[in-house]
């Protein structure tokens, strides 16, 4: 394991990463079924 | 062939080199560069079908199929790990490469077929889903573990699962399976055979290093020519299904004209000169060619309901 200039492992960095894109695409399908609920509600 | 052994041996065992898979892995599971024709194959399904949806809902059936094209896609890179290992072209994927353990792949690929069919199923309608569900499994089952290993005929018959999505997006807003999304499932299925063939002609020898009896690994270069001729010269007269079922006008029938033609010139001058050159021109230019033919029957359609509006 190699360390950055901020101290942080690469393993850790990419855990971070991995865990912002899978916080991200959380954060997207509770926008998407938010709309999805609206938008099936009040046309059909 | 050693260093093919050596990422073989440690795909299957599962070990993972280095950090650990980067987001940019998990991106590359989901084969984005075959997902861009599918997501526009299944938006031309989309905008050609009658009636009306939503654009959210619309848009909402595209992701479905794209992140279903994905997920089948993962699956598919899980199943053949061994096989990626050996041919230059997927070498470095995540999986052969060791980037990533092939229980993730899995993993990754299940949720999300299962996430985009639910999705489908309680966002848009359930023959949307049923068809997603068939698309998926067709893929997966029919052709990455039963047929790709075993026949020639794998691309034939397993390239109907790359042929459902402008059917899927048809049944999105129509909400059944009609003629014309059927003659748009055949415009792709009879497709799929020669632009696979023309890229398995100059990547022979990365097929048979692998044991995928793909059509000149088994039948020769010279009979795989042949068929592309063949299926070219059946797949143009089809492409005017559109026009013959009312969907499009004569615009898009000229222009589908044009475009196969040019096409139908192509196989000729694979057939003629048999040269690597003339494939790679084949397979070019069908990509090319099925983007003009949707982007075509889309321009019509759209150009029809804007004069009678």
């Amino acid at each position: 394991m190699t360390r950055n200039a901020n101290g942080m492992d690469d393993q850790h960095k990419r855990q971070r990463s991995r865990n912002l894109a899978l916080g991200g695409v959380l954060l997207a399908l509770v926008a998407l079924f938010y709309f999805i609920t609206i938008v099936r509600m009040g046309g059909h | 062939m050693s260093s093919a052994s050596i990422d073989m041996s440690s795909v299957s065992s599962g070990a993972v080199l280095g950090d650990g898979p980067r987001v940019v892995d998990f991106i590359a599971l989901l084969k984005p560069r075959v997902m861009s024709l599918v997501v526009f194959t299944g938006f031309a399904g989309v905008m050609l079908a009658p009636g009306h949806l939503h654009p959210l809902l619309a848009t909402v059936a595209i992701l479905c199929i794209a992140v279903a094209a994905g997920a089948s896609g993962a699956i598919n890179m899980w199943y053949d790990r061994d096989m990626d290992a050996g041919m230059n072209r997927t070498r470095n994927r995540p999986l052969p490469a060791g980037r990533m353990n092939p229980a993730d792949a899995l993993g990754f690929g299940v949720v999300l077929a299962v996430a985009a069919v639910t999705v489908m199923g309680l966002a848009v309608n359930y023959v949307a889903a049923a068809l997603l569900v068939l698309a998926i499994c067709f893929y997966v089952f029919v052709y990455t573990i039963w047929l790709k290993r075993r026949t020639p005929q794998n691309i034939v018959i397993g390239g109907a699962s790359g042929a459902f999505p402008p059917m899927i997006g048809w049944a999105a807003v129509s909400g059944d399976v009609s003629p014309a999304s059927l003659a748009l499932f055949v415009i792709i299925f009879m497709w799929t055979p020669p632009h696979f063939w023309a890229l398995s002609l100059y990547r022979c020898g990365d097929y048979a290093r692998v044991g995928v009896p793909m059509m000149p690994v088994v039948a020769g270069a010279r009979e795989t020519r042949k068929l592309v001729l063949l299926y070219t010269a059946v797949l143009v007269p089809l492409t005017l299904a559109p026009f013959w079922l009312g969907v499009t006008g004569i615009a898009y029938a000229s222009a589908a004209l044009v475009l196969g033609m040019i096409f139908l010139g192509l196989a000729l001058r694979l057939w003629v000169t048999a040269t690597d050159a003339a494939a790679k021109a084949m397979f070019s230019y069908s990509i090319l060619y099925l983007f003009a033919l949707f982007a075509a029957m889309l321009a019509d359609a759209s150009t029809a309901t804007w004069m009678t509006s």
